[in-house]
């Protein structure tokens, strides 16, 4: 992918998770903070669709921003092709690995797993 | 005549302190530091006392210079901690008794105040630093290509760059990123870019869009902040952002 692409991805990722991440704690200032982290709260919160989906995609939006990040500064770190392509393709997995992990927690919680 | 005499009075010489890094990476494991006596005057540049230093007193002095007049971009150095030209920097300006001058960060030395360049130079010439179209004044008909004020406007500043490397000694990511193509190429993509006679603004934009191109910038602005032309290469790299975000065409 070309820089600019993955670039303008990082920035959108960013302006995106400020929009969300702002409702996310609007959400949140419905009670305090201690309350906000019952077990049966957490469970609610995640069986509530439209809510569970925002998660979902504050988790996506700022694992790719995150990992991006991450990549980024690896390559300003040390230069070489085997290991430039090792954090390129290392990030990517596991960009996929957080996602997929905090995906199956709402997911599983949502389909009344837990 | 008394008022002349006072005016030499008040401009006699003083005696500072120049610390001059010495290394020669043939022979010597880590920098160190030789204290030399300077005559200054009110109007002497550190370039002059590195010279009179090499004359008097140790003409072993490893050092780059050439045209005394902030024109030819040899003479960058680190003056008591900041990047800047030997010949255009007054000791009376830096308001010290010691003056230490050290080669410039981010550029191998070669012998103690003199440093590679072949970098700079490659980042340089990879981003096509000449106008780039394909009829040229060489053609029977051409004719010069006209340009108003305002054209020239977007880009003059930038093609003050005398290629000294301040900017690029400035640079956290050029300290850290070996393959980082560094603000003075960056804004001498800029230059030519921005040239309405220029018509290679999509091949040069393609070169600086690599992992170790232009989104390696990070907004430090040192490069802005220490050269000595007026050169703004921060603001060359966020406009040539503008063009690859979509925000100018
Ligand atoms: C939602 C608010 C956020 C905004 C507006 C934001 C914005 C940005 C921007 C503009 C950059 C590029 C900076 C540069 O190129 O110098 C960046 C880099 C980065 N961001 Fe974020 N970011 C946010 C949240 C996060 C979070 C939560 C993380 C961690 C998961 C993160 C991790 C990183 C990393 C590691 C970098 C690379 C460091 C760098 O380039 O300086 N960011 N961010
Ligand atoms: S942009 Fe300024 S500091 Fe950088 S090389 Fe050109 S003249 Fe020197
Ligand atoms: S000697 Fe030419 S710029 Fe200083």
């Amino acid at each position: 992918m070309r820089e600019s692409t993955i670039m303008k991805i990082h920035y959108g990722t960013a302006l995106a998770a400020v929009a969300l991440v702002a409702v996310h704690i609007l959400m949140r200032m419905t009670m305090n903070f201690a309350d906000s982290l019952e077990y049966e709260t957490v469970l609610a919160n995640y069986k509530f669709i439209p809510y569970a989906i925002m998660l979902e995609l504050i988790l996506v939006l700022l694992s790719i921003h995150g990992f991006n990040g991450l990549r980024v500064i690896l390559l300003e770190l040390k230069q070489g092709r085997t290991y430039e392509k090792a954090v390129s393709y290392g990030c990517l997995a596991a960009m996929f690995a957080l996602i997929a992990y905090g995906s199956r927690t709402i997911i599983m919680t949502n389909m009344g797993m837990v | 005549m008394a008022q002349v005499s006072d005016v030499a009075d008040n401009q006699s010489s003083q005696t500072k302190t120049l610390r001059i890094a010495r290394y020669n990476p043939e022979k010597n494991s880590e920098k160190q530091f030789m204290e030399f006596s300077v005559p200054v005057e009110k109007w002497t540049t550190v370039l002059e006392t590195i010279l009179n230093v090499k004359q008097h007193q140790d003409h072993s002095v490893g050092v780059r210079y050439s045209c005394r007049q902030a024109t030819c971009g040899s003479c960058g150095m680190i003056i008591n901690g900041k990047p800047r030209l030997a010949c255009f920097t007054k000791v009376s300006e830096l308001d010290s008794d010691v003056v230490t001058v050290e080669p410039m960060n981010n550029f191998p030395i070669i012998r103690d105040l003199a440093v590679k360049f072949e970098r700079l130079f490659d980042t340089h010439h990879k981003i096509k630093p000449y106008l780039d179209r394909d009829d040229t004044e060489l053609e029977s008909d051409a004719k010069e290509f006209l340009q108003s004020p305002e054209e020239l406007e977007q880009y003059i500043q930038f093609a003050n760059c005398i290629k000294c490397g301040l900017c690029n000694s400035a640079c956290p990511t050029m300290a850290t990123d070996s393959s980082f193509v560094g603000p003075q190429a960056l804004a001498q993509a800029y230059r030519y870019v921005a040239d309405s006679r220029d018509k290679g603004k999509d091949s040069r934009l393609k070169i600086i869009d690599e992992s170790h191109g232009i989104w390696r910038c990070h907004f430090a602005g040192s490069c802005s902040q220490v050269c000595p032309k007026g050169v703004d290469p921060a603001m060359g790299i966020q406009l040539l952002r503008g063009y690859m975000l979509g925000f100018r065409s």
